[in-house]
């Protein structure tokens, strides 16, 4: 059974070999290899998740050693996968999203002259996202790390005629960068310190090191996380990421890629449960987040930068769990698994809309599409139930066991935690009713294109409605599955162990409150866009709303502290080395041009002069070699 | 005794002399000969190359298939060779990048001038009949003086051909440019190439007097040899003590040519105008084969003879190396020419051969080694297919491309995947090689190891802002008509994208080749790798196999 870990990867990997080499003689169904190939590797994941069901919680994990990778003396690392409660739910999230936005690709990149190439890329993506989280030590971690990096580079680019699209991906690579760099010195330092970087030696012996080395090691994987889950300070690139055709916003920049940061700290949970200090940064990085990413979704008119807002959001609460250690890991991937169903059928809902409305993405120009597209509507509408934490859907369950965790965290950490999560869900309500209002209810606000043709919105096909439906499901039941019997907990107790906390409230406190905050946004949304039109040209705004607009100046602050210091710098150092180094050794040349032009006149053309002053030169060598004998 | 090795070296030599003795270019037939001879020959040497690593046992002596024959009896002198893992990795590098090079420069030396600019030059206009035997001459001739210096176990012998594979250098820059680089060309590349000359001429004569300088300490202690083994075992055991100044004037005599013909940071100002003006496969000879006799070199040489000084100087020669780093990196970002931009990249690449030089962990030089075989074959293919690109449009500069994919795509492909290689993206050969190298100077410097790992993020930054400013965007006028790749040309870039692949996710070959060699030079140097601070237990888990 074991052998079918590698050709979950296998399967994809394959697709994306097979679509890119193959040529033009694949365009008419190459489309249909990678889904095929897609939903094959989603079964192989069904299989070993039968089989592991099959064997009690202490036997579930396996491991399975393809072979050396890289084998220097006293430097191991290994093409290993590891395949247990943590991994095996990753891999059914991501091949089972990822066959249905496989799917609902098939009619979305149905009149793109480069479909073969986007299926390759989805297909390359699934690979390396599934490497990522079957590794059994970091360094092949990072291989799918990056991995998923170059897709997510080639996907946002897609479209790489239009310069936006082109600068948007070169900066999400830049900035991932950034983050990777976290990853390659927390790797590091693991190596100097446990002469391993594999997950199970290093977390057996992790106790071992002193608190400093495992903050530091912590920190660096804080870093790596904040790159590719967009935390603040690396959050910037993923409204950008938006550029990206919309299957793309779904699978990698929400639904999966995303919360690989989440990922890695829940695996190093080993780690961080012993440097307490670096929980702590993973907290407030969690909580700053879900609060910028809330505030930037509040002001956003483009659909998709909206959505995306609430994705660093929704990923905030999940880092945040994670920082909580024991207590909160659990309810860190659970918040995952339903936030991947309910934003990636949001983004699917989104990218129909566009589908219906000639790609136009500003949700002033939509209002009462819930009459031309009622399958959108009401999956949509199931995905923003779900999100804002209606009771009874998947995002009610998972977000409030996250705001009961960061209460338990207990003392005034506990209660500020507490509070930003109890706000955050406030402000997700709001903008989350903002974007269902603005684009299905209210008066039609869209406007004749350019050639002045009515866009007509229309319902989406079938191969994109079904995967909707299907994601609209999870939406709704995941979470209830999920907490009873508290089966998503038991279920990864094993791998990441649970604490229960000291929460000064109760539960049903916790609900209450959350709930309440909920409908408070709501009720104000509702209130700003529902109950008056909305015009079609944005209000000036206050100043947090201009600033919310530009992402918080996220831009302006990383072009004037980095990017035009930095273009100062390469410049600076293109002239030196021009002017300055290589002058000097013109300069030199030149001295020396001159020195020669004088000596020149001793070449008289007379042997005698000649023969004089070989001698003398033979006299000079002979003299130092003999002083140097003799030394 | 064997003569595999002398044959692979003297296979290209004497191909060089057939070559340049075929009949003269004059129709295009005949050219087509010299050039399928000379790749004949090539691809012969290839042969023999991989019959050196296949009878290279990992296991077996440091030097083996080593051969030796008096030269100048009276000075100890003696054309020696000898192949250790290290050495045969490069061997096998140069082998592998010559026929590509060539089939590359297939027209270059007779082709019609690309671009509107200058026009297409009519039939028999060139400066001289013998232009194809020439180029193609001098390529083998290269080839043939570099396998010499991986494989001498002379130093005498290497010093020699260390010097002498700037001859044909010089011609070979000076004499064939690309035909891109504006009305002012032809000064630039004789500017470029005389350059080259003198800056690699005053690093040769400096070497020469320390090389003069080691024969004669050695002589005085009864050591009157040139051979490498001799003089590292008479090191090794006590018998040959070099006094600890006399040991740093002669390691800074050797370290300063290598330095120059690496190169290290600030002795690099010749590289970008060489690579610049040259054409794009002389570029290659120049990057990914000559200038890692230089980097090899500071591995066999320096550390083996002079291991106090090479301690002695390590702390010094990494912060240059790591200068070397960011600031090609940071000066490649700044880059206005697609080739100099390759250039200063390749410079920054140097920095971190040298920084695993002389880390001294085997993680560092195993690091460092790989590092030299993928730099070459990333290197190769992405200035290779940059070559291709410009002889389409005529221009070096990045401001007159745009838009590529739309037109060649597969060429555009080829050149991200060159761009993804050097920016080390896992997966990829380079990556392998830069983490170990990386966490070799991480071990025992863990400041030089934290600043280096910038180089990824500033590699991403020149690497992907060349290809979005070429081959993303709009069409840009001029690039309309600009035509994928031809077989020749994907012929051409295939082999090495498999290369980089392939190196990627399975270097073990490599490495075992590799990793004796370096255990044996540390051992020189009386280097063991620092131990990790908490061992994990050695039952744990799988990984120690």
């Amino acid at each position: 059974m074991n052998s079918l870990i590698p050709l979950l990867v296998a399967a994809p990997l394959a697709g994306a070999a097979l679509l890119l080499l193959g040529g033009r003689a694949l365009d008419r169904f190459g489309h249909w290899i990678a889904t095929a190939l897609a939903a094959l590797s989603f079964a192989f994941g069904l299989a070993l998740f039968a089989d592991m069901l099959g064997r009690d919680a202490e036997h579930r994990a396996v491991t399975e050693q393809l072979y050396s990778w890289i084998p220097v003396d006293g430097f191991q690392a290994d093409v290993a996968f590891q395949l247990d409660q943590l991994s095996i739910t990753f891999v059914l999230l991501i091949t089972g999203v990822g066959t249905l936005i496989h799917l609902y690709s098939v009619g979305y990149m149905a009149h793109d002259e480069r479909r073969r190439r986007f299926f390759a890329y989805l297909n390359l993506f699934l690979a390396a996202m599934l490497v990522l989280v079957l590794a059994d030590n970091y360094l092949l971690l990072y291989v799918g790390w990056e991995g998923v990096g170059l897709a997510s580079f080639l996907l946002i680019g897609f479209w790489q005629h239009k310069p936006s699209a082109a600068t948007a991906a070169k900066k999400a690579f830049i900035v991932n960068r950034v983050g990777d760099m976290g990853l390659s010195i927390a790797i590091m330092l693991m190596f100097v310190e446990f002469g391993s970087f594999a997950f199970q030696p290093v977390f057996a012996t992790a106790g071992d090191a002193s608190e400093g080395k495992l903050t530091a090691i912590g920190l660096m994987l804080l870093l790596a996380a904040c790159g590719k889950s967009a935390q603040v300070p690396l959050q910037s690139w993923l409204g950008d990421a938006m550029e990206g055709p919309t299957p793309v916003s779904a699978l990698i920049h929400a639904a999966t890629m995303v919360t690989a940061g989440v990922y890695l700290i829940v695996r190093s949970g080993a780690i961080f449960n012993l440097a307490p200090d670096a929980q702590t940064a993973v907290v407030v990085v969690g909580a700053v987040t879900l609060l910028f990413g809330a505030v930037v979704g509040c002001a956003k008119d483009d659909i998709k930068k909206a959505l995306a807002g609430s994705t660093m959001s929704q990923i905030g609460y999940m880092i945040m769990a994670a920082g909580l250690g024991p207590i909160g890991y659990a309810f860190a991937i659970m918040h995952l698994v339903t936030h991947g169903f309910f934003k990636a059928g949001m983004f699917l809902g989104a990218g129909s809309v566009m589908h219906g409305m000639n790609d136009e993405v500003n949700m002033r120009h939509y209002g009462g599409l819930r009459k031309y597209m009622p399958v959108t509507f009401a999956t949509f509408g199931l995905g923003y139930l779900a999100i804002i934490g209606f009771p009874g859907l998947s995002g009610f369950f998972s977000k409030d066991k996250i705001i009961e965790a960061a209460f338990a965290k207990g003392g005034t950490e506990g209660w500020i935690l507490g509070l930003c999560a109890l706000l955050g869900a406030a402000v997700t309500a709001f903008y989350m009713t903002r974007v269902m209002v603005l684009t299905f209810f209210g008066e039609k606000r869209w406007q004749p294109d350019a050639e002045g043709n009515d866009p007509h919105p229309h319902e989406s096909p079938k191969s994109m409605t079904v995967p909707m439906v299907v994601l609209a499901f999870g939406s709704v039941f995941a979470g209830g599955l999920f907490v009873y019997g508290n089966s998503f907990l038991h279920w990864l107790e094993p791998v990441t162990g649970h604490a229960e906390g000291d929460s000064p409230l109760s539960p049903w406190t916790v609900t209450g409150l959350a709930t309440a905050c909920m409908l408070a946004g709501a009720a104000l949304a509702w209130q700003m866009y529902g109950r008056s039109p909305v015009p079609v040209k944005p209000p000036v705004g206050s100043l947090l709303t201009r600033a919310a607009r530009r992402d918080l100046l996220q831009d302006d602050f990383n072009h004037a502290v980095l990017v035009r210091p930095g273009t100062a710098l390469a410049a600076t150092l293109v002239w030196f080395d021009s002017r300055g180094l290589d002058g000097f050794v013109n300069g030199l040349a030149a001295a020396i041009g001159g020195i020669s032009a004088r000596l020149r006149r001793i070449q008289t053309g007379y042997v005698r002069t000649y023969a004089l002053s070989m001698f003398g030169g033979t006299l000079v060598l002979v003299a130092s070699t003999l002083l140097m004998r003799s030394v | 005794m064997s003569y595999l090795l002398s044959a692979t070296c003297a296979v290209p030599a004497a191909g060089a002399v057939l070559t340049a003795a075929l009949p003269a270019g004059t129709t295009e037939a005949r050219r087509r000969t010299t050039k399928t001879v000379a790749l004949a020959v090539s691809v012969l040497t290839l042969g023999l190359a991989a019959a050196v690593a296949a009878s290279f046992e990992p296991g077996g002596a440091r030097y083996q298939l080593t051969e030796s024959h008096s030269w100048i009896r009276s000075f100890g002198i003696s054309f020696s060779l000898g192949a250790d893992g290290i050495g045969t990795a490069l061997v096998l590098l140069t082998a592998v990048l010559v026929p590509l090079v060539m089939l590359a420069g297939w027209h270059d030396a007779t082709g019609p001038v690309s671009g509107s600019a200058a026009g297409s030059v009519p039939e028999g206009s060139f400066e001289s009949k013998r232009r194809t035997q020439a180029f193609f001459a001098l390529i083998l001739a290269v080839e043939a003086m570099v396998l010499v210096s991986f494989l001498a176990t002379d130093v005498f012998v290497f010093y020699v051909f260390f010097e002498a594979m700037l001859i044909p250098m010089y011609f070979l820059i000076g004499g064939f440019g690309d035909r891109a680089g504006g009305p002012d060309s032809d000064r630039q590349r004789s500017y470029a190439a005389v350059k080259f000359l003198l800056y690699n001429l005053l690093g040769g004569l400096v070497m020469l007097a320390a090389v003069i300088g080691l024969y004669v300490v050695a002589a005085d202690q009864g050591q009157a040899t040139f051979s490498l083994t001799a003089l590292t075992d008479a090191i090794s055991s006590g018998k040959l003590v070099i006094d600890p100044n006399a040991q740093r004037a002669l390691f800074l005599g050797f370290f300063f040519a290598f330095a120059v013909k690496a190169p290290m940071w600030p002795l690099h100002t010749w590289l970008p105008n060489a690579m610049g003006e040259s054409t794009a496969g002389t570029a290659v000879l120049i990057t990914a084969v000559v200038d890692k006799v230089g980097t090899f070199a500071m591995l066999r040489f320096c550390l083996g003879l002079f291991p106090d000084a090479s301690k002695t100087f390590a702390p010094v020669i990494m912060v240059l190396a790591l200068v070397g780093i960011v600031y090609g990196a940071l000066v490649a970002i700044g880059q206005k020419d697609i080739k100099r931009l390759v250039a200063y990249a390749s410079i920054s690449h140097f920095g971190f051969i040298i920084l695993g030089v002389f880390a001294m962990t085997s993680q560092g030089q195993s690091g460092a080694t790989l590092y030299m075989v993928n730099h070459g074959i990333s290197t190769a293919a992405w200035m290779l297919v940059a070559g291709f690109l410009i002889s389409r449009r005529g221009s070096r500069l990045i401001a007159d491309y745009g838009g590529v994919q739309k037109v060649a795509p597969v060429l555009a492909g080829t050149f991200l995947i060159g761009g993804l290689a050097t920016l080390s993206l896992p997966g990829m050969a380079p990556f392998v090689s830069e983490f170990l190298v990386l966490v070799g100077t991480f071990s025992r410097y863990p400041a030089i190891g934290v600043v280096a790992t910038f180089g990824i993020v500033l590699a991403a930054l020149y690497a992907l802002l060349l290809y979005q400013r070429t081959m993303t965007g709009p069409v840009k006028a001029g690039v309309e008509g600009v035509k994928d790749l031809k077989a020749r040309e994907l012929a051409v870039v295939a082999p090495l994208v498999a290369l980089t692949l392939l190196l990627g996710v399975y270097p073990k070959p490599l490495t075992d080749m590799v990793n004796p060699a370096v255990n044996d030079t540390l051992s020189q140097v009386h280097r063991t790798d620092p131990a990790p601070a908490h061992p994990v237990a050695a039952t744990n888990g799988g990984e120690q196999k």
